[in-house]
């Protein structure tokens, strides 16, 4: 949760307005209402605890939180979860870089031109109704075993929610915008960089947001076939050894990634879509 | 050495220097079967008022949006000064640019930033030249949609029903912004309005569009400042409101 009071415009006028004021009583509330909300999740763990300490629960069906935290210090302490997360990490980024580019490119092919529209717009259509992680098996006779088909499926999940996204915002921007523009003596160019990119930049992070939960998802899978590395094969191995607890450390890893993936999105939306009234408040 | 719309609208062709009148000729614009301008004829001597009344779909702003260069006439001639600004109805701001940026926009580089500051400090708006639009009221907002027409030094301004949107009393100093603006910039402006008490405000002329052409000039040779209520304004009010098809009973 950020912090609204961080964020007041230059003016600070927005104090002045109901929503603001709605934010800072919010933000009052905010201590009770967050330690409530943590109760539920902070009670399960310890009902969890109990019936794994009383023997309820089979450690080879699910361990213990303590255990999956013992698991977590023997795995960072042997260093083999900080290489398996950075092989992850790294195939994530790569993936997601190549997908943004490629999205992006697409988009403004498409969203810029009636002609980019109808050559790239239906075979992207046509394709994204595939579930992409079907390609598996031909991704791995394409590019074998090694980092190519891991990165490749990441890329490819990745691409479609750039491209829908910022070629709808590029379509959607607001034509009276644009024909303010034109009484401006823009150029193409000016009214592209000035109008319609800042216009189709909320759609974009909406899409990249979709992005990155696909990257991950597809990471999963691809690290679930054969690999030799990554927070997947250090799953996969486990599970060979019947070691629960390292399986589950690989979950709250995955997890963890997710949110905190999440959260460098809503950093940069802050930043970049501060002129926002309802992204200054936050969220 | 008139110049075909076509061209006008590209912007390549710019009339000889001391032409800064614009100048209508037979314009014709349909929608569908109708012809919403029917062969307009007008003229705005350069820094002169004009404002520009009609009923709802008369073409008021079809006409506007020609001379903007944001519609094509099937049919017609315009000369147009150099430089032109529009102010719209909405003020029509970038919400993702500051107020000085919008106010810049599209100027060459360099000193924008000094000539946006000295345009939003003539319509006193220069405190919140960092403000993001979308935290401006709807008074401050149009005075920058201003600021913008007024920084790009116009031989022709022109204004959509720029007040509509706001509150009375903000409607009277707006008004009262506009017409010291013009008096001191000298420009020509073409204002569309439905408000008859507005162009007997600020105009020295008001034409009234009539079956896609003008049906009738008023000259409007009162002293400025100007108020309401005087026996020259009143009977200029009547006369107008007549043209518009209205008795001064029916819109009092």
């Amino acid at each position: 949760m950020s912090d609204p009071v961080l964020n007041v415009a230059p003016g600070g006028a927005w104090r002045r307005s109901p929503i603001g004021f709605q934010a800072s009583l919010g933000r009052l509330t905010l201590p009770k209402a967050a330690f409530r909300r943590m109760a539920t999740p902070i009670g399960l763990l310890l009902a969890w605890q109990g019936a794994s300490s009383l023997g309820w629960l089979p450690a080879r069906i699910i361990p213990a939180p303590l255990t999956v935290l013992e698991a977590a210090r023997d795995l960072l302490l042997s260093g083999a979860l900080i290489h398996n997360l950075t092989v992850s990490l790294l195939r994530v980024v790569v993936g997601l870089c190549i997908a943004i580019v490629l999205g992006t490119i697409l988009a403004l092919a498409s969203g810029l031109s009636r002609l980019g529209e109808d050559l790239i717009d239906p075979p992207l259509q046509m394709a994204r109704t595939l579930p992409f992680l079907a390609l598996v098996p031909l991704f791995i006779l394409w590019f074998g075993i090694g980092e190519t088909p891991k990165v490749a499926l990441v890329a490819l999940g990745a691409t479609f929610p750039i491209y829908l996204n910022l070629f709808a915002g590029i379509r959607g921007a607001d034509p009276k915008l644009v024909e303010v523009a034109a009484t401006l003596g823009l150029s193409r160019s000016g009214l592209i960089r000035h109008v319609i990119l800042p216009a189709a930049l909320p759609n974009f992070l909406t899409g990249l947001r979709y992005a990155i939960g696909i990257a991950w998802l597809s990471l999963v899978v691809g690290e679930q076939i054969n690999a030799d590395s990554g927070i997947g094969y250090l799953m996969m191995d486990a599970r060979d050894f019947l070691r629960t607890d390292i399986i589950m450390v690989g979950l709250a890893v995955y997890a963890l990634l997710g949110l905190a993936s999440d959260q460098a999105v809503r950093g940069l939306e802050r930043t970049a879509l501060a002129w926002r009234p309802a992204v200054r408040l936050g969220r | 050495m008139s110049v075909s719309l076509q061209q006008a609208r590209a912007g390549q062709i710019t009339p000889p220097a001391p032409a800064q009148d614009t100048q209508v000729r037979g314009l014709i614009r349909r929608f569908g079967p109708t012809a919403v301008l029917d062969g307009l004829n007008l003229d705005i001597p350069a820094g002169s008022f004009i404002a520009l009344l009609g009923r709802s779909g008369s073409g008021k702003t079809t006409l506007l949006r020609t001379l903007a260069g944001l519609d094509t006439a099937e049919q017609g001639d315009v000369i147009l000064p150099p430089r032109r600004a529009v102010v719209f109805q909405e003020p029509r701001l970038m919400p993702w640019k500051r107020v000085w940026e919008n106010v810049a926009l599209g100027l060459p580089e360099g000193d924008a930033r000094d000539k946006a500051e000295q345009a939003l400090r003539e319509v006193e708006l220069s405190h919140r030249m960092d403000a993001w639009p979308l935290t401006l009221s709807g008074g401050e907002a149009q005075r920058a949609g201003l600021a913008r027409a007024l920084v790009r030094d116009p031989d022709l301004l022109l204004l959509d029903e720029p007040f509509a949107a706001l509150d009375a009393l903000t409607r009277l100093r707006m008004q009262a912004l506009v017409a010291s603006l013009w008096a001191r910039h000298g420009m020509a402006a073409l204002l569309v309005t439905h408000d008859v008490d507005e162009a007997l405000l600020l105009a020295d002329h008001a034409v009234v569009l009539q079956r896609g052409q003008i049906g009738m000039q008023l000259r409007i040779d009162l002293p400025r400042p100007r108020r309401h209520g005087s026996p020259e304004f009143a009977a200029l009010r009547t006369q107008l409101l007549a043209s518009l098809g209205l008795s001064a009973e029916e819109a009092a």
